[in-house]
This record gives C-alpha cells, structure tokens and sequence, in this order.
C-alpha cells in the first residue's frame, strides 16, 4: 500500500464539520417550515452558519497539503 | 482543457496534485526573467475579469434612461440585488447605500473570476491561488478596521471588537485576547482560506474525474475503458455543483465583509 495518512486525517477532520452543516440546514429547514415566512430573514444567517462550519473542512484540506 | 491538464493527461500522471496548480508562461522565453509568470492563463483570467465587468457596466449604463432599457434593467438588478439584499438589510439604509458599491464590486469581481473554474479553455479559477483571495481579504480588513477607527477611535474600537457586550469581569483575560486574535487577526486569513480552498478543492475534483477518464481511456482493457464514460460523466455533474459553489462563494464573502463592517460600526454597548 502506499499513499499518505492526511488522507485519512482530512477524512476524519470532516466528520464534525460534515455533521455541523448538516444541523444548520435541519434547523433551518424546521425554521422554515413552522414559520415560511421568516425564510428570508434567516438565510443570510444561514448561509454565514454554513459557511464559518465549512471553512473548518477547508482547513483541514488546505493543511492536508501543506502538511505533505 | 488547460494546459496543465494536457500536461498531466500526456504523462499519465494521475493523482493530480499541488503541481497541477503551476501554469507555464505563455512565452517560454520569459521563464526566468523578470517577466516570468506574468503571462499565464492565471493572470490572462484576472485581466479578463476586470476587462468584462468593466465593460458591461458602462454599456449597460451608457444611456441611462427613467424606464430602463433591457440591458440597463439587468445591470440595475444585479446592483439592486447587492445593494438592498445585503447591503442595506445588514446596514441600514444609509450605511448601505455608503458600502453597497465596495460590496457590490466585490461580489461581481469574485463571482466572475470564479466563474473561470468551469469555463471551457480556461477551467482555472485565479481564486485557485491563494494570492488573489488573500489581497482581498486583506482590502476587506482595511476596510472593516478603518471604518471602525473612525468611528469609535483607536481605544474605543479595540474595546468594541474585544470585548462582548455583557460578560462578566472575570472572564475578560480570557476573552479579550481571543477576541482580538479572532476579530481582528483571524478574520482576514479565514475568509480568504474559504474562498481559496473552495476553489483549490473544485478544481481538484474536476482534475480526479476528468484526468481519470483518461487514465481509464489509455488502460489496455476495453472493459476498463468503457468505465471512462462514468468518470466523465461526473465531471460534467462537477462542473454544475462547482457552480454552486461558484455563486455561494461569492456571496458568503461578500456577507461576512458586510457583516465585519456592521460589527464595527455598531455602537457602543
């Protein structure tokens, strides 16, 4: 076998972000559906939630690289 | 195809890499002198952008009229989109107004020089360097602390940023530095990493599907070479979702510099 372990440090690094996003459109989506018309209100929320989350799958990476 | 892909495609050089981001001089005579990466398809993409959102602008507002015309009314809707959807909403109506162009030029601006990252013949964002994000994060740092200094003074914007309304003394050792390595020193490297890793990342996975079509088209087994089909296929599927990206991209940059500007014109709590 070869290839490297940031690999599998990147895959487990996007576990929490992975399963952060995922709570951030659920609980947009319950928003949304209790409450249609605050839609949006809340998208620009949702869309900064997202993407300070994501950017945590980015850092791993950008080091999965940057650490070869 | 890029230039580099066809590299990588004749080699059968498949993970693609770090490497696959170095773009060769146009002219091979330059390499190495002063002039060396100056005419690359990186640079070509950033001239065009600026060329494109410069011209259609001044078309489209040539003959400003009070009903607008069809190409003026496009203009004026994308403008009015930046400008009341985030500007004014974040802002308030006379701030808005104030910041919706830097907003507004921001958002087009990185919208089009993503929007290089599933163009045919080109298929690199700029945005893929970090060089290009990290100088407008960098603008938007100046913008945001600049705003806030003016505002409140040195003394009274440090306490704005650092510390949070309504937390108790005991914290504050705590607090005051890492709000001040989050808001004032963190900010600008994060929202430039975002931009440049959802690039880095798209063009990556553009290359893995494309390039292994390849890599399956130039195996010996006509079995293995019809898997090429699917490969490319979802590169195809790729090049939609990076659109997607392409668009929220631009548009959480462009929030998060209103949002960095709001909090530091926010008043005293």
């Amino acid at each position: 076998m070869e290839g490297t372990l940031n690999v599998v440090g990147y895959g487990i690094a996007a576990l929490g972000p992975g399963l952060g996003v995922a709570l951030i459109f659920a609980a947009w989506i319950t928003a949304t559906a209790r409450q249609p018309e605050s839609a949006g209100i809340t998208r620009p929320m949702l869309f900064m939630g997202f993407a300070l989350v994501e950017v945590l799958a980015l850092f791993g990476l950008v080091l999965a690289f940057a650490l070869s | 195809m890029t230039d580099s892909a066809k590299v990588l495609a004749a080699d059968g050089h498949f993970p693609p890499g770090i490497d696959s981001f170095d773009f060769r001089d146009w002219f091979s005579g330059l390499s190495g002198t002063a002039l060396a990466n100056v005419f690359t398809t990186i640079t070509f993409a950033v001239w065009l952008t600026v060329a494109i959102l410069i011209i259609f602008f001044l078309w489209a507002y040539r003959k400003p009229q009070i009903v607008p015309t069809k190409r003026q009314w496009i203009a004026e809707s994308a403008y009015g989109f930046i400008r009341n959807s985030v500007s004014i909403d974040l802002l308030g109506k006379q701030a808005g107004v104030r910041f919706a162009p830097y907003l507004a030029t921001l958002f087009f601006f990185i919208l089009v020089m993503n929007f290089w990252a599933i163009v045919p013949g080109i298929q690199i964002s700029p945005n893929a360097h970090i060089a290009f994000p990290i100088t407008m994060g960098i603008i938007s740092w100046l913008v945001y602390n600049y705003v806030g200094v003016k505002k409140h003074g040195f003394i009274g914007y440090l306490k704005v940023t650092c510390i949070p309304p309504g937390s108790p003394a005991f914290i504050l050792p705590l607090l005051i530095p890492l709000e001040f390595l989050q808001n004032v020193l963190l900010r600008p490297v994060t929202l430039a990493l975002r931009l440049f890793a959802n690039m880095f990342a798209g063009h990556l996975i553009l290359l893995v599907f494309i390039l292994g079509g390849f890599e399956l088209l130039n195996s010996g087994n006509i079995f293995i070479q019809g898997m090429s089909v699917f490969s490319f296929a979802l590169g195809i599927a790729m090049s939609l979702f990076e659109l997607i990206v392409i668009v929220l991209q631009a548009y959480v940059f462009t929030l998060l510099t209103g949002m960095y500007i709001q909090g530091s014109l926010a008043g005293e709590h």
